[in-house]
C-alpha cells in the first residue's frame, strides 16, 4: 500500500473540483426565490439533455455489435426499464463479441 | 412510517450499486494496471466519485501531465453536474444547510436521475430517501473500487465482457426513466444529434456540455407559457 504524496494532492485537488461542479448549479440558482417558468422548463429537461450526450455518441460511433446491442436494451427497456434493459443489452454485446463477430 | 424512504432509498441504490459495480471493478483494475497504488485507487473512488472523471485522471498519472492540467481534466469531464445540481435547486429547499452540503457530494449521475425519479413519482424529494440511496450507491462503488485494484487480474480481458458497452447501455436506461417527461420526445434527438456532431468537431469532454446546452435550448424554444402568466402575451 502506497501512498505517493503528488498523487494524494492531485486526487484531493480534483475532489474539490469534482464538489464544485456538483454545488454550482445551486449556488447559481440558490438565491432565486421563485423560479420563472422558462428557467423551470429548462430545469426539467436537465435529465434528458445531459444524459443523451452520455449515450448518443457512444451509439454512433460504437460497432455494429455495440449498435444491436443497444437497440435490444432499447426494445427490453420499453416494457422492462432498470436491471432487465441492462442485462438484455449486456447480454446481447457480449454474446455478439464472442460467437458473432469472431 | 418514518424509515419507510429511507428502505425505498436504499432499495433505489442498491437496483444502481449492482450496475455500477462491474465499472467500480474495472476503474480499479484499470487504475492498478496504469501504475497506481490500490490505496489511491480507492481513494480516487472516495473522493473524486466519479467514474468516467477518474478514469481520465488515471490515464494521465501515468504520462508527465503537469498536476494542473489532470485537476481542470477532471473539473472539465464533470462540468455536467452543474446542470445537475442546478436542477435540485428547487428540490432540496426542506434540506438544512449540512444536509445541502452533504447531498451535493453524492450527486452522481445516477444519483441524481433516481432523485429526479422520485420526485416524478411521489412529489418530492425526502432526505432519508436521497442520503439512503446515496450511502449504498457510495459503499458499493468505494468497495467494488478497492476489489477492483487489488483482485484486477482476475477479470482478464475487458473487451471479452463487454465492459465498455456496459456504460452506453447504462445510461440509455437512465434516459428512458424519463420518457414520460413534456418534451421529452424533443430535447433527446436535439441533444443526441449536437453531442455527436460536439464529438466530432470540438472533441471530448466538450460534447456533452455542447448537446446539453442543445437539449435545453430546443425545450425553451418549445416551451408554452402558460395562460396564467400575463407578462408572455397571454389572453387577460
Amino acid at each position: 500500500m502506497s501512498l505517493d504524496l503528488r498523487t494524494a494532492l492531485i486526487i484531493l485537488a480534483a475532489g474539490i473540483a469534482t464538489y464544485l461542479t456538483r454545488i454550482g448549479g445551486f449556488w447559481l440558482l440558490s438565491n432565486v426565490k421563485n423560479l420563472p417558468p422558462r428557467l423551470e422548463t429548462a430545469l426539467n429537461a436537465v435529465p434528458a439533455a445531459v444524459l443523451t450526450t452520455l449515450v448518443a455518441p457512444a451509439f454512433f460511433d460504437g460497432g455494429i455489435e455495440l449498435k444491436i446491442a443497444m437497440i435490444v436494451a432499447l426494445l427490453v427497456g420499453l416494457r422492462h426499464n432498470g436491471i432487465p434493459l441492462i442485462l438484455a443489452g449486456w447480454g446481447a454485446a457480449m454474446v455478439l463479441r464472442h460467437f458473432v463477430m469472431t | 412510517m418514518r424509515t419507510l424512504p429511507f428502505w425505498h432509498g436504499i432499495r433505489a441504490g442498491l437496483i444502481v450499486a449492482m450496475s455500477t459495480t462491474p465499472f467500480g471493478l474495472l476503474f480499479g483494475a484499470i487504475a492498478v494496471d496504469g501504475g497506481v497504488s490500490p490505496l489511491e485507487a480507492t481513494l480516487m473512488s472516495g473522493i473524486i466519485f466519479g467514474g468516467a472523471s477518474q478514469l481520465v485522471g488515471v490515464q494521465m498519472f501515468g504520462s508527465h501531465v503537469p498536476a494542473w492540467l489532470i485537476v481542470l481534466s477532471v473539473f472539465a469531464v464533470n462540468f455536467r453536474h452543474i446542470l445537475y445540481s442546478a436542477a435540485m435547486t428547487p428540490l432540496v429547499k426542506d434540506f438544512g444547510r449540512l444536509q445541502k452540503a452533504a447531498a451535493f457530494f453524492f450527486l452522481t449521475d445516477p444519483q441524481f436521475a433516481e432523485a429526479a425519479k422520485r420526485v416524478d413519482r411521489v412529489g418530492k424529494l425526502e432526505t432519508a430517501w436521497y442520503f439512503g440511496a446515496a450511502f449504498i450507491i457510495y459503499v458499493v462503488w468505494v468497495g467494488s473500487s478497492a476489489l477492483g485494484a487489488v483482485f484486477g487480474q482476475l477479470i482478464g480481458n475487458p473487451k471479452a465482457w463487454a465492459f465498455d458497452a456496459l456504460l452506453p447501455i447504462y445510461f440509455l436506461g437512465l434516459v428512458m426513466g424519463f420518457r414520460k417527461r413534456p418534451l421529452f420526445g424533443a430535447v433527446v434527438p436535439v441533444s443526441a444529434v449536437a453531442s455527436i456532431i460536439g464529438m466530432h468537431t470540438v472533441g471530448s469532454p466538450w460534447h456533452v456540455s455542447i448537446g446539453a446546452a442543445a437539449g435545453i435550448i430546443a425545450a425553451l424554444i418549445l416551451h408554452k407559457p402558460q395562460s396564467s402568466n400575463p407578462d408572455e402575451g397571454a389572453k387577460p
